[in-house]
Parts: C-alpha cells; structure tokens; sequence
C-alpha cells in the first residue's frame, strides 16, 4: 500500500505485472504510469521505450503523456518527494515559511534533489485541502496542517529511511470538516434505496422526476442534468458510459473530497441511477492524483456494492440492470476537470480540450455517448431518484434548485463544508463561519470571480454567483494583488498549451504580474493586462484560456488600490530586471546581502 | 440568404455540407488568416488566427461548421488586433530571427506577421533554450521556430504512417519530440521526402542543401502578400497548391 519509492534496477519486473493487469490497453496509459511511477518512484526512459513496444503504440504518444500530468517524472525525485500545495490559503496558512523550515532542515534547496538521493521538496497546485493546510503531499499521499512540530517529526521519519506505511496515521488524518448540513449531508442514507424507487418507476419516470427537480450541473456550468441525460439516452452508439468527474482541481474547492470520504455510496448510487436512465453498462470514476488516498476505501466502498448487488449484474434482482464502476485516477492536471480533456485522459492521451462540438453526451469515451456529471450532481440525483423532484425543486430558488456545498476556507474561524439552499447571501455564508474583517470572497475558485465587500448581498445562485463551490475569504490585512498574483501562476501551470492565446498569453499575465510585484510596473503594465485579458477571453481554446485572466480583471477593478500602490510614477518600465539578471551569480556566490544587489541602498 | 450560403465580411460565400467557415472561405478565394490549418488535414484548432466573429461570438474558423445563413466576420480590425497579438506571442515565445533564417520568404509566420502589420513583437521575448537537432543526413529540426502546430504531427501519423514526431510537456513548455529512444531526429523513420518535412508552415523543419537553392528577394511572399498566394507551399515553397 503507502510505500516509500525506491530505485526499481529492473523495469522488466516492474512492467510486467502492470502491463499484465491492465491488458497491455493502450487507453490505460495513465493509470500505467501512475502505476509506474508509484513502484519505481519515475518513468524513466527505458520504461517508456518498453511501455510503447507492449503497448503497440508510438514511443513519442508515451512521452507526451508521461511528460503532460504533473505528478509524472521523468527523473528520480528521491526516495521521498514532498509537494506543498501552492494555493493562496497554504500561503496565508504559513506554507512559504514552513517551506524554508523544511529546506533548512534537510539542507535542500526547493526544486533539487537532495546529494544523498533521500528527498526532494516543491510546490504543487491546491491539493484540495485549503480548511486544513498548508498540505502537502508526500509521495502522493496527502499530509495535512503542516507545522513545525509535524514537520520535525517527518524530517525525523526521513532519516530514519521509514517507509511511509510506518509513519503514524495521524500525519495523513484528513478531516470532513461538514460545519452545516443540510439535505444532503444531514440525513442517513440507505444504500440501495433509490435504486429500489428507479426500478419500481422505470427508466423514463425517473427521467421525469429528474426534470422536475430542475437540477442543474455542480461543476459551476450549471447545465440541466435530465437535459444532459436525455440526449445521452436519445444518442446513437454501441454502448453508453457515465462518467463522475471527482477531478475537483479548482483551488479552494474541496467539498467532492468529503463526499468521496462520506458519502460514497451516495454518489455511487447516483451514477447507477443515471446508468438506468441512459442505459449504461459501464461507469467511471475520474479521482483527480491529490485525491489518491481514497482510492482504496473508495475501492472497498465499490466491492461492498457489488456484494450487495447494488453493482454488478442484475441489480438488486432486475433483469438486465448491469453496470459497474471502476475508478481512473488522475496524475496531476486541473485541465481534467473540463469535460472533454478527462475523457481524453481516460482514454490514456494527453488531456486536451476537444474541439466541440460534439460533445460527450453524444461522442464522449471512446467515441461513445457519455454523461459527464460533478460528484454533487450524482449524490443529488440520488437523493432525487429516492424522494422525487419536486421535493428538491421546492428548495432553493426558482433557477437554481436545491443545495449547494460550499468549501470554505481562508480569514474563518470555522472552515469547512457548509450546505446551503440555493439563494443565500454571502453575507450571511461569512456570519456563519465566523469571518472577522472579509474584504474579498474569491467566489467558485480562480475561475469564478472576486468579490468585494460592496457586494456581500449578492446570492449564491445560478442567476447571480454561480460557484462549484470555492468559498475562499480574504480579510482586509490581506493583499489582493498577491491572491491575484498567486491564481495568475496556477493558470499558467496549469495551461495544457495547445491554443496559442493561453499557452502564452497565461504566461505572459504571470510575468506581467510578477513584474509588478518586483516594483517595476507602470500604467502601461496595467493596459497590458486589460488587452492580454481580452485576447484571453476571446480567443482561446477552452474555459481554462476564457476565465485564466478573471482574478486579474477582477482585482484590478474592485481593489485598484492594491496595484496602484505597487506601480512605479512612470509611464513605461522595462521588463529586464537588472538586479534580477544577478540571481545567478548571487546563488554561485551564496550571497543575498545588500551589496549584491543593484539599486539598494547598503 | 438562402441556400447552402454564408455571408463573409457582407459577401455571400457558398459551401458544401459538412464544409467549415475555413474550408467554404477557402474554396471561394476568401483568406482567413491561420497557421496550423490545412486542407489535407482534419481540422485542429490551435494556433486561433483564424478566429472569426460567427453569428456575434468568436470562434476558430477551422473548426466551425458552416451553417445556412451564418454571419461571419473577418476582416476586422478588431479580430485583426487579436491575430496580430497571437502571432506576436508566437515570436516571444520561441527564437525567430527571420534576417538569417532559411525560411525566410517563404515563412507563414513572417508572412502572416507582414499580412497583419506587425512592426514589432510588442511582448517581451522568452529566449528560451531549444534545442536543434542536426542529426538526420538530410532534414534540420529547430525547435527555436516551432509554433506548435502540430502538421508534421499529422503528417507523419496520417500520411507517412510513421509516426515520427508528437508534442511532449505542457503549457509553455510544450515542444515536439521525435520517436526515438535516443530523441534524435536521425534514429527515427523519417525520410526526406515525406510529406511531414513539408508541411512545416515555418523554418522549424528544413530540408539540408536546399535551403537557399531560391534566393532571398524571389521567394513566395518576397512576391505577393499571403493574401494573395495562399499558405501551402511544399517543400522550400514554390506556389500555391
């Protein structure tokens, strides 16, 4: 189970029995190189010549995608590689000085693999942790509320070359945090139980109560999901799959994470039932690579099902009712969560956004129709299927029906999850979890939009703040340049590069900000942004690409102060750095003083 | 408008079902701007130059179906400006020094550039590191002028049936990788004369001993704008196909 990655001399017996597990099916590359990677702590380049020869598919497909997903590595990253999670919370959480701390102690730089091989240490996107960070992540296994003390006990473990199955449980104790629930998280859920109610009703009834519930999408699109349903129903093809998208990669969500650990035989049963309605044999899960310590118990919560032939064949005695469920975990690419680029990881390619359409509930896995559904859409469809939709249309609003989760995180006294009927202000979200001094709420992740206090009155619904569910606050000591600064690098992580406008234009927007943070920016660099923001928006690929500029857009004109004071008098400031352009020599030299740097006063 | 018809900056373009805005423009003698279109090819979709403004929303005009009654706008200056933003991001983020490149003349991106009124790269540059494989007997691969457009790609996979090249990494530090062990472009299949050496709309891959067979001054755009001759020249370039 949870190992520590050791050198592997011999691929052979590596591969083999992987290969062996999956069938040498090329649509498994990712779960191959996961699994690769788990055993031998990288993918090296042997094992991708040999991977390609099994496969019977080009070495240059392997490579692209061994190199796509961040949690792939082409290099050993020493026996331990420790992640921090890179999200503004971590940040405000401490995560850059426990990163030092953590550096010092191990005599490591960031980034570098330390000269005896035992350990490496760098950053990685929001692990989905954000109510009990700074996170980490070591050897794919995520590490909550890091502190001096936990870290000293895990430097102690490190040296003593313990394997991570002998670390004490404690460290990896992620909590639910459930602050309120609601219709959703407070009532006792009977596995099986809707299931019974879907085939005493039949198929198209359950379609129909399904469109009562008007329940639309949780990912944040907010599409109607008996509308999603019924055309995967309608669609010609072969076979029909469902797909859970539990890729929760948007920073500051992490609500999917406590209904994966809870509720899982709640959302499982909501992919059963969508299975019945379109007539699905086959599910899948996307479980984003952070979210690897589930895969286990989630693994455990699907055998028990099938025990109970809630899964498997005839379902609880139906003829003909067949599906099952099998879970794909990601490796590291919040890109997976748009739709179309999960069903290209699942298919083992790169994950990149189709050109659409058509899209998945018409051509989705392996060319089939597929319903793409957020991990909340199916534990709501469950819960439709078992008490009708009009029961669930006469919660919330009338666009937006139902509950929201809500992740929240940040300036709280009590984060956590909290459920809510659709409609509630923000107001009354930041009184709940005890807020002291909000200045912000970065509303549904990067992605979303940032509002500010003038705003608290708005609603959290489809027809004013939709979300997906990121609740992060900012109190008003906090710097909203540097929240902005903070999603402007995530971005430009995590482009996939395949359209012109986001490949460069999310990193140009990163340099730009950077610039300013360093003292360098002008009035030009504001306009800069505003027209990269525009191309952004307008031309590029996918959602990534139209919303990567939002937290800037934002911030610029909510929190105008926050630059102003950051920008030079000038009109016009060149981007070369010139003390920056003495970093290097300033390492060689191991020096950081006041004569090494150009434009200080020693 | 009826029928199987388009209108194109107010002109009413015709199309076959099943054609894109690209593919219909195209056949009726319409330049829309694009680097990794085409018409060998399926559509792609990334380089966005060809983005156009259809029924009021933007789209990429390569992978846009043409639709009766469409309105389609494309030679604006507000779509202009984007296009010359992306092809200024193409320069910075790879090393394109046009005076002595081999491509020059009979280069896309330069030509695009020119098309566009780009009079500088208005971005601060990257300089990346790239690296340049001069390991085939009889093609150059530079990756400093790779725009990612992924036709030898294509090519390779599609036509050749060899499958030499494909892209590795992601965001910006997307490349093109070669299928070898070694990651020489001389231990793969390829051969000079496949068609995935001549696609390349840019200098990123040249056929050694060739490159300056046609002079500086006499070359495709030396000639006429990209408007004019069209986008898909073989090889070193010698006309529209």
């Amino acid at each position: 189970m949870i190992q520590t990655c050791s050198a592997v001399d011999n691929p052979d017996s590596v591969l083999k029995p992987i290969l062996a597990r999956h069938g040498a099916n090329p649509t498994r590359l990712v779960q191959i190189l996961r699994e690769v990677q788990e055993r031998a702590g990288h993918v090296s380049d042997d094992a991708v010549t040999a991977l390609a020869a099994a496969l019977g598919i080009p070495r240059v497909r392997v490579e692209g995608v061994a190199s796509f997903y961040s949690f792939f590595r082409r290099e050993s990253h020493g026996a331990y590689e420790i992640l921090l999670s890179d999200n503004i919370t971590d940040h405000m959480q401490g995560k850059k000085e426990l990163m030092q701390y953590l550096c010092e102690k191990l005599w490591i730089e960031p980034g570098k693999v330390s000269e005896d091989g035992l350990v490496s240490v760098w950053n990685t996107s929001d692990t989905g942790i954000c109510d009990q960070g700074p996170a980490a992540l070591v050897n794919g296994y995520a590490v909550p509320a890091l502190s001096r003390n936990r870290i000293d006990l895990m430097v102690e473990l490190m040296r003593a070359k313990k394997s991570l199955a002998d670390w004490p449980p404690m460290l990896f104790e992620v909590r639910d945090n459930i602050r309120k629930p609601g219709v959703l998280l407070g009532q006792p859920f009977e596995p099986g139980s809707a299931l019974e109610t879907v085939i005493a009703r039949g198929a198209s009834a359950t379609l129909k109560e399904m469109e009562r519930s008007k329940l639309r999408g949780r990912g944040g699109a907010g599409f109607p999901t008996a509308v999603k349903w019924a055309s995967c129903s309608r669609a010609a093809g072969k076979t029909r799959y469902v797909v859970c998208n539990a890729d929760e990669g948007e920073p500051g969500t992490f609500k999917d994470r406590v209904l994966l650990t809870s509720y899982a035989d709640l959302v499982f049963e909501g992919m059963t039932v969508c299975a019945r309605v379109i007539g699905a044999a086959k599910g899948l899960v996307y479980l984003r690579g952070e979210y690897r310590y589930l895969l286990e118990r989630l693994e455990a919560a699907l055998e028990a099902r099938r025990r109970a032939n809630l899964l498997g064949s005839n379902i609880l005695g139906e003829k003909g009712f067949d599906f099952d469920i099998e879970i794909h975990l990601g490796a590291g690419a919040y890109i997976c969560g748009e739709e179309s680029a999960l069903i290209e990881s699942l298919e083992g390619k790169r994950g990149q956004p189709r050109n659409r359409p058509p899209y998945p509930d018409t051509h989705g896995y392996l060319g089939e129709p597929t319903a793409v559904d957020n991990v909340e859409t199916f534990a709501c469809s469950a819960l439709i299927a078992k008490h009708g939709g009009d029961w669930f249309a006469g919660i919330g609003t009338a666009e937006s029906s139902g509950t929201k989760l809500l992740s929240v995180s940040g300036d709280v006294k009590r984060p956590g999850i909290y459920e809510y009927p659709f409609g509630v202000t923000v107001r009354e979200v930041l009184r709940d979890c005890g807020a002291a001094s909000p200045q912000a709420v970065q509303i549904s992740g990067p992605s979303g939009s940032c509002i500010s206090w003038k705003e608290f009155d708005r609603r959290i619904a489809f027809e004013d703040l939709p979300t997906a569910g990121a609740f992060m606050v900012f109190s008003r000591e906090r710097d909203m340049f540097e929240v902005a600064r903070n999603f402007s690098h995530f971005f430009a992580h995590e482009s996939c590069g395949f359209c012109t406008p986001c490949r460069v234009g999310t990193t140009l927007l990163r340099k730009t900000m950077d610039k300013i943070h360093a003292g360098h920016g002008s009035a030009y660099d504001m306009d800069e942004m505003r027209h990269l923001s525009r191309i952004l928006k307008t031309m590029s690929h996918c959602g990534l690409g139209h919303t990567a500029a939002n937290p800037v857009v934002d911030t610029m004109a909510k929190f105008p102060d926050a630059y102003e004071r950051k920008l030079k008098e000038l009109a016009f400031e060149p981007s070369f750095d010139l003390d920056g352009a003495l970093d290097t020599a300033r390492r060689i030299t191991g020096r950081d003083d006041p004569w090494a740097h150009i434009g200080e006063e020693p | 408008m009826s029928g199987n018809a388009i209108s194109i900056d107010g002109v009413a373009v015709a199309f076959e079902p099943g054609q894109t805005i690209m593919q219909a423009a195209e056949a009726a003698g319409v330049y829309i701007p694009h680097l990794c279109h085409h018409p060998e090819f399926a559509p792609h979709g990334s380089c966005k130059l060809c983005t156009v403004k259809v029924n009021g929303r933007n789209g990429a005009s390569c992978t846009v179906g043409a639709q009766p009654g469409m309105v389609v706008e494309n030679n604006t200056a507000e779509l202009n400006d984007g296009r010359r933003a992306l092809t200024q991001m193409l320069f910075v983020e790879g090393n394109h020094f046009c005076p002595f490149c081999e491509r020059s003349g009979n280069c896309q991106l330069q030509a695009v550039a020119y098309f566009l009124n780009m009079t500088s790269p208005h971005f601060e540059h990257f300089y990346p590191p790239r690296e340049v494989d001069a390991s085939h007997p009889e093609v150059l691969l530079d990756r400093n002028r790779c725009i990612l457009c992924e036709l030898c790609v294509r090519a390779s996979r599609e036509v050749d049936g060899k499958n030499v090249f494909g892209i590795a990494g992601r965001g910006i530090q997307a490349r093109l990788v070669v299928n070898s062990h070694s990651g020489r472009l001389g231990d793969t299949g390829l051969a000079a004369t496949d068609k995935a050496v001549q696609v390349c709309p840019v200098g990123a891959i040249i056929r050694k001993g060739t490159a300056f067979r046609v002079p500086v001054g006499k070359r495709l755009y030396d000639q006429a704008p990209i408007s004019e001759v069209g986008t898909h020249v073989t090889g070193q370039g010698h006309g529209k196909t």
